[in-house]
This record gives structure tokens, C-alpha cells and sequence, in this order.
């Protein structure tokens, strides 16, 4: 396999000739098969990490440029699978098409620094008409240094889910799917070329037509994921037999856990089907450190880090606005309702999630890193190209110090400025 | 001959990789006059390897005007394959430098017609003017290359089956599985080895020291091909201690005696890199 890819990189590499830059990084430790390889090389070239021994023993050319790593910590770029927005940007606030747009452009560039090389934006519930709007404009776009990271399609969370468990979404946007799989395509718009669009959607299993639409949705190549819902241990386990292989945020908006009737929680004991991946805000506020490492021990290849952020994040402490609630940024970690204090969302970015991650379950550093790269990969089916370092994966990567700080971030083989 | 005695693995890697670094440096290559390098895989290479890697990084020794050709290849393997002699010298030496690939040279045992493929081989090194020092190690079993004893100690480059003591002992790197190491490779010959200005090899460890003895201390005898070595002009071995177990007491006094007279005696500066005096 190798060997055709490097066919296809050097046939390409003679028709755009003085176009695309070999780019060779030495003295790195590479982020690879489940360990760090020390001392390793890495080359890019047209936007991909190709096979340097192939290369360099067919192609015979030499890199054009050589960057020393000097024994940093090479990853793949971080995946955040459920982001609401960011730098003063909701996606789910519509208030015109340029606007939006413009916001999804902010996002994508800004999120390079904290390492961020793919995101999924997230809607909450909202009225269909936004489905309608918004959805369009986050259509799959390839990252690069001029478009930032990659949209990798949307997630809508709600409004399939139960109202006792709705959290900050607005409980009136709600519903039950009476019609089965044709409410999914009218809300969505699946039909409308939509379906290449949604890739996530956040269901609770309980609500009425929910279930027998699981497969449907599945077949249209949507991930199907339990969240917002007080779905009993059961019920969640025939979501996922009928293919629903995510859990949103686990512990927050959900049954609690209980011993007789774990619920969607109950899901990472379970021995009789495939337990699915579960995604988990790790700022230490939404969940304990003590339950995200009882999670992590029960199910440590299912941990998908997510930042659930929302539209301060990345913007210094202030006054803003979730919806049309004003709230307050208190610190890199906190935004509170002004009026009553309560959480209004997570500010975390997803690199201090994974050094939160490593702090509170005291995993590797690999272990921590593929939560953030090669399980939100496994997820989306996406493994080959993005979330590893493997030959003919999208050269998106981060630069890393032991303690995880970003040094330099690279994406589709160019490096960026953060 | 010369034989150079050092305590452990560590000090003959040490030893040998300065010395080849000396020599470059000394020889001052440039593209039109490059340094022309044999090189052998295998365990003995490694931390020389390791050491050359390390005087590219710091600035050192530079293998821009170096020419490289390999010993050996097996037949068969493809070229990717994490044993082939390909993979080995990409990860031990090639992906760390600043080499050329089109002045690297390793013996291509997936070649449709292998006996041309040899015969190319031995014209590419004529065409660079020979090789100017031949790096190696050997088997227990006193082979160099892949001349397994018995071998012709005027053979050239060419097809050889592998003796069953070598398929044994390789099987370690393909699951301990005899039936997947290649029967065959492709090799330098004795006489392509001795046709260079200089053979440096590397012999270390106990299991290694009766063939350091049939080598050295008996005459020349194709079931020992490492001995062909002493009728090079420009011959150095360098092992540890290990490795002189089974030579005589004198033997192994003699070469330490000529050690210490070059360091306390003549004094290092007064003799050049390859034993002369300057």
C-alpha cells in the first residue's frame, strides 16, 4: 500500500513541479501505534504524511525544507467533536448568511492554536428554519492555513431529546419524532444533499419515534449518539444495538447513575454488545475529576474529549451573551449565568482538556493524546486520514512539550502561526 | 593488520565510528571526488551507526559528498519489508542524514534479472573509482557479507543461497520462523571486499572470538572467508574484549603493545589515521 501511495504522491509531484514543498522534520517523537517512537523522521508533502523510506529510495529527491524538532512531542492534530462555538461566535445564533460565515471562517482559523486541526460545529435545539440555514454553510471543507481547521460536517444535538434533561437548550425548539425517520429528514433537511452535511446527531432513545430511527439514520452514514435523555440502562442498550455508537457529554445531562438502573452511564459496564465511544468535557467543572476517571478506567479506548464550548471561549473574561442570556467569563475555566450563578456552558479549549485528561487519570501521555485524535477519528470513521500519524494521513499535526503545551501546530503539511 | 582492542561494544562503536568520521573529514570529499563507503547491516553496525548519526547532528561530519554501497540484500523481500537491508540502513543511518539518495547503493534482490543486477553492481563501484574503505562485521561463523564459508575468496558480486547456521540464526527477525527467511541474497564478494583501499571490521562478543582466532591467528581458508583480510594492505579490526578469548595471550599483547607505544611512546599526533607515520 505504501508503495502506491508514494506512486500517486510522485506522479503528482511531476505534473505540479515547483509547487509543492518536501518538508522533512527530524529529531521528532512521534505520537504513533499506541506509543511514542523516539527519534524518528516524518515527511510532507503535499498536504499528507507519505512513507520517507519509499520516497527517499524511489523519488530521490531531497526535502526541500529540514525542521528540527528538537525532541518535542509530535501528535496528530486534536479532533473536537461537539463545539457550539467560539471567539464570539454561536453557530447556532442565526442572524445572516455573510455573518455566519464569517464566524465559521473566525472559528476554523482561531482554533489552530490550541492545536485544533478538525472540529464538528455544534447546534443545539433550535427551530427548523436554522437547520435550514446553517447547516448549508458547514458543509465538509478541507483544512489549510488559509481556511484553518477542517469542517468535518455538523452535529446537531436536539431537538430529538427529552425536555427534563434539556439543559441550556430551549426547552420549546423540542420534539418527539411521531413520524419516525421522515421527521429527522424535514428538520434536518437530510434529503436536500444535507445527509453529506450532519454527522453526529444527539438523541435521547426515550423520545417517542426516536428509536426506529436509529438504523435509518445510520444507514445515511450519521453517528448516532445518547445524550440529553433519562434513558434506562435498557433502553439505551437497544439504541446502541440499532447502531447508536456515542454517548454525549457522559454524566451531564443524563439519568443519574444508580446501582439497579445505571442508565446511559450503564453503557460502559455493559459485556453483551460493543460498548460505545463517550465524549467528556474535562474543564473539571462539568464532571469531577473522580468520575471522569472512574469512566476512563471502566472504558479507557472509548474516552472522546470534547470541549462543549461555547462562544466566549477564546475571548478574554467578560460579559457576553449565551442566546439571549447574558452571562459572565470568570476565567479560562468558568461562564456563569449572570443572574443566578449556574453554568452556562464550557470555555475550555481541547488542549487543556487533554492536559486536564492526563492530570486526572493519570494516563500516558499517549493515552491522553488519543482521546483527542485517534478515538474522535474511530468515531467518524475517519482513522485513515485524520486522528494518527500513518502514512497517507492528512499532515495535520501539534508540536508538544512534556507538559502538553502547544510549541508549534501544523496543518495539510504548512505550518501556521499561534 | 591492524587490531584494535577496547573494552565493550560501546568502545569499539565509539572507536569505529570516529575513525570513519576521521577519514572523511581527512579525505575531504567534494561532489566530483565523493568518499566512497561499503557498508555491512547486522547487529555489529548498529551503535557505529548510532554514533555517525549523532557527529551529523551536531554539526560534525556532513554525508552530503558521501557515496554509500551496501553489502548485501536478500532476494525476494520486498523492499519495504521492516527486515530488508533497505529498511534496516533507513532506519539506522539514511533518515537521520543529510545523504543524497541517488548516491546511496544497496543491491536490489527484487530484480527481474538478478545475475545483471550483480554485474551492474560491481561496474557502479568501478564507475566511482572503487571504494575507499569497506566497513564490515561477521558472522560467527567467520562470513563476511553473505560468503558463507566455503565461499571463493576471489568471488564477486552475486546470487548466494544462505547456509542453514545463517537461516537460523536470522529467523530471530522473522518470528522465529525458519520458513520465512529468505533462502537467498544477493552479496558483495570476498574479492569485491578486498578490492577496496581499506577494510575496517567490526568483531565483538564471545560467541565471535573462535573466528577472531581462525581469522587472525590461522592462514587464509575459504571456510573462514574474514581471514582472506590478511592479505590486505590497509586492513584495520577493531573488538573488544570479549572477542580475543580464544587468541593467544601473545597475540592479543602484541596489538596492545602496539596501542600503548603509539599512545605513550611515538605519541598520537606523530601517527597518521590509518597507522603511518607522519
Amino acid at each position: 500500500m505504501p508503495s502506491q501511495v508514494n506512486l500517486a504522491v510522485s506522479n503528482q509531484r511531476d505534473r505540479e513541479h515547483n509547487r509543492s514543498r518536501l518538508v522533512k522534520i527530524v529529531n521528532a517523537r512521534l505520537i504513533r501505534d499506541h506509543k511514542i517512537i523516539n527519534d524518528d523522521v516524518l515527511y510532507l508533502y503535499n498536504g499528507k504524511i507519505i512513507d520517507p523510506q519509499t520516497y527517499f529510495f524511489t523519488c530521490g529527491d531531497l526535502p526541500d525544507v529540514v525542521i528540527d524538532a528538537k525532541g518535542l512531542l509530535i501528535a496528530p492534530g486534536f479532533i473536537d467533536v461537539q463545539i457550539n462555538g467560539a471567539f464570539g461566535v454561536d453557530f447556532s445564533q442565526w442572524h445572516d448568511e455573510e455573518k455566519m460565515k464569517k464566524g465559521i471562517d473566525n472559528v476554523a482559523r482561531g482554533l489552530l492554536k490550541y492545536g485544533c486541526t478538525s472540529f464538528v460545529p455544534t447546534l443545539i435545539s433550535s427551530e427548523m428554519e436554522i437547520y435550514h440555514k446553517v447547516l448549508p454553510l458547514l458543509k465538509p471543507r478541507k483544512g489549510n492555513k488559509t481556511n484553518g481547521a477542517e469542517v468535518l460536517g455538523a452535529h446537531v444535538e436536539g431537538p430529538f431529546i427529552m425536555p427534563s434533561k434539556c439543559g441550556a437548550h430551549e426547552e420549546s425548539y423540542l420534539r418527539v419524532a411521531s413520524g419516525g425517520f421522515s421527521d429527522f429528514v424535514k428538520v434536518y433537511g437530510l434529503n436536500e444533499g444535507k445527509d453529506q452535511i450532519v454527522k453526529i446527531i444527539t438523541v435521547a432513545p426515550e423520545v417517542e419515534g426516536v428509536l426506529d430511527s436509529v438504523e435509518d439514520l445510520v444507514h445515511k452514514g450519521v453517528t448516532v449518539s445518547l445524550g440529553h435523555s433519562s434513558a434506562t440502562v435498557a433502553q439505551a442498550e437497544s439504541a446502541v444495538e440499532k447502531g447508536a455508537r456515542f454517548i454525549t457529554h457522559l454524566f451531564n445531562a443524563m439519568q443519574q447513575f444508580h446501582h439497579r438502573d445505571p442508565g446511559i452511564i450503564g453503557l460502559l459496564g455493559t459485556t453483551r454488545i460493543p460498548r460505545p465511544y463517550y465524549g467528556i468535557i474535562c474543564d473539571g467543572i462539568h464532571v469531577h475529576p473522580n468520575s471522569i476517571k472512574m469512566a476512563y478506567d471502566s472504558h479507557p479506548k472509548g474516552a472522546v474529549l470534547v470541549t462543549d464550548a461555547m462562544a466566549a471561549m477564546g475571548l478574554p473574561p467578560g460579559d457576553y451573551a449565551l442566546g439571549d442570556i447574558p452571562v459572565r467569563k470568570i476565567n479560562n475555566e468558568r461562564v456563569e449565568v449572570i443572574e443566578n450563578g449556574r453554568l452556562a456552558g464550557s470555555v475550555i479549549t481541547i488542549d487543556a482538556c487533554i492536559r486536564n485528561f492526563k492530570k486526572f487519570t493519570r494516563c500516558s501521555i499517549v493515552e491522553a493524546v488519543e482521546a483527542a485524535t485517534l478515538h474522535p477519528a474511530e468515531l467518524l470513521g475517519i482513522q485513515n486520514i485524520k486522528g494518527t500519524l500513518n502514512i497517507g494521513a492528512d499532515a495535520d499535526l501539534v508540536f508538544l512539550d512534556d507538559d502538553l503545551k502547544i510549541v508549534k501546530c501544523f496543518i495539510a503539511g504548512e505550518e501556521v502561526d499561534i | 593488520m591492524r587490531l584494535i582492542i577496547r573494552q565493550d561494544y560501546d568502545q569499539v562503536s565509539d572507536y569505529m565510528a570516529s575513525y570513519i568520521k576521521d577519514r572523511i573529514i581527512e579525505f575531504n570529499p567534494t561532489a566530483d571526488r565523493p568518499f566512497v563507503l561499503g557498508l555491512p547491516t547486522g547487529s555489529s553496525p548498529v551503535g557505529v551507526y548510532k554514533n555517525l548519526v549523532k557527529y551529523h547532528q551536531n554539526g560534525q561530519l556532513s554525508f552530503k559528498n558521501v557515496v554509500t554501497f551496501n553489502m548485501d540484500e536478500y532476494v525476494g523481500l520486498p523492499r519495504d519489508h521492516p527486515e530488508s537491508y533497505h529498511s534496516f540502513m533507513w532506519h539506522h543511518l539514511f533518515k537521520h542524514i543529510d545523504i543524497l539518495p541517488q548516491n546511496v547503493h544497496i543491491l536490489d534482490g527484487n530484480a527481474n534479472d538478478l545475475e545483471e543486477e550483480c554485474k551492474k553492481y560491481e561496474e557502479k563501484i568501478k564507475s566511482f573509482g572503487g571504494i575507499e574503505l569497506f566497513l564490515g562485521g561477521i558472522g560467527p561463523d567467520g562470513h563476511i557479507a553473505f560468503n558463507e564459508p566455503g565461499s571463493s575468496l576471489s568471488s564477486r558480486t552475486r546470487v548466494k543461497t544462505l547456509a542453514y547456521d545463517t537461516i537460523l540464526a536470522n529467523s530471530r527477525f522473522f518470528d522465529g520462523d525458519i520458513n520465512k527467511v529468505p533462502r537467498m541474497a544477493l552479496t558483495v564478494g570476498v574479492g569485491t571486499v578486498m578490492d577496496s583501499r581499506e577494510v575496517a571490521i567490526i568483531i565483538t562478543g564471545a560467541h565471535k572470538a573462535l573466528a577472531l582466532a581462525k581469522c587472525i591467528e590461522e592462514g587464509v581458508n575459504h571456510m573462514w572467508t574474514v581471514s582472506a583480510i590478511q592479505l590486505h594492505p590497509k586492513a584495520l579490526i577493531v573488538c573488544d574484549e570479549d572477542a580475543t578469548l580464544e587468541l593467544h595471550v601473545k597475540t592479543v599483547k602484541y596489538f596492545k603493545g602496539i596501542d600503548d607505544a603509539i599512545q605513550n611512546i611515538i605519541g598520537r599526533e606523530n601517527v597518521g589515521l590509518q597507522g603511518n607515520y607522519k
